[in-house]
């Protein structure tokens, strides 16, 4: 049997595919939101260091870690299609960079509404908050630089390789804590270490990264979907499809 | 139970301000962002019925 790895590479074959997926993502992000905001809330206990305001956690960690991974996962959709050439490997990079901003944009908020009770101050110019920061001008820089060149494919090439050449700062942020002496903690999950913090903490903080990955998810396939609507409003397969609704 | 009461709840043991701040604004943005991608949906359908109109008049009136 020969398997044809480029099969939902195409875009009219993953457009239908993509449909079908997405109230699955949407159902399980919306679940396990309410999941994780109960054991967040009502689950989880008082931290006997830093009262309630450690609550924060359980957006504050899904959401950086989200930054990261969409990021590099990101990447990964540019750099596939500047290898293969293949028009859906853009489209999912571009369908992931504003979800990637906006959870970018949510670690950094959060961060800073933690920061304040606990370190006194809302921003300090900290290795992981200054490389996070970085991340989001990334994203933008991505998502501007693929607006301002009117040719798509061009467009796609070039802000393919300003993606790739940013993958660099990732394992910078991750690392941050570790490389150099900052005000932010060290990191909550270690793969190593036994969990620092309770149980119940530790599972509303999982539950939660969970329903960020599957709104993720959820909202890059919309996007996607929408993208390939409209860059191939002319193609043949869309008339098709008009006619039987998927 | 955690909390004594709503406005016990509310009060989140003086962090209200920062913990609701967080949770306000990243639930405001994630329905902004569902919001967008639904009028960005419903704008590239509105253009794929004008095209598909336009192409149809344009068969009809160059057909003898």
């Amino acid at each position: 049997m020969k398997l044809n790895w480029f099969k939902y590479a195409s875009p009219a074959t993953f457009y239908p595919l993509a449909g079908k997926l997405i109230p699955w993502f949407a159902l399980s992000a919306a679940g396990l939101t309410l999941a994780g905001l109960y054991l967040s809330f009502f689950v989880a206990p008082t931290d006997f260091q830093q009262g309630e305001s450690y609550r924060i956690i359980f957006i504050h960690v899904p959401a950086a870690w989200m930054s990261m991974f969409i990021y590099i996962v990101m990447a990964g959709w540019a750099a596939a299609g500047l290898i293969f050439n293949t028009r859906l490997s853009s489209m999912m990079a571009n369908a992931l960079a504003p979800t990637g901003a906006l959870f970018t944009f949510i670690a950094l908020w959060t961060g800073a509404l933690w920061g304040k009770p606990t370190w006194g101050a809302w921003w300090v110019w900290d290795a992981r908050l200054t490389s996070e920061l970085i991340l989001l001008f990334l994203y933008l820089g991505f998502l501007a630089l693929h607006a301002a060149i009117d040719d798509t494919r061009r467009a796609d090439r070039a802000s393919a390789l300003l993606a790739l050449v940013g993958v660099a700062n990732v394992p910078i942020i991750y690392f941050s804590v570790k490389w150099w002496n900052t005000l932010h903690q060290g990191a909550s999950v270690s793969m190593t270490m036994a969990p620092k913090m309770a149980a119940t903490m530790l599972l509303g903080m999982l539950v939660m990264a969970l329903a960020c990955w599957m709104y993720s998810i959820a909202a890059a396939l919309v996007r996607v979907r929408c993208i390939i609507l409209e860059r191939e409003q002319q193609a043949e397969w869309l008339a098709k499809l008009t006619q039987e609704p998927a | 139970m955690i909390w004594k009461s709503l406005d016990d709840f509310i009060a989140m043991g003086g962090y209200g301000f920062y913990v609701w701040g967080s949770y306000l604004v990243t639930a405001t943005l994630i329905t902004t962002e569902i919001l967008m991608l639904r009028m960005r949906r419903r704008a590239v359908e509105k253009a794929r019925r004008m095209q598909a109109l336009l192409s149809e008049q344009v068969t009809h009136e160059t057909t003898p």
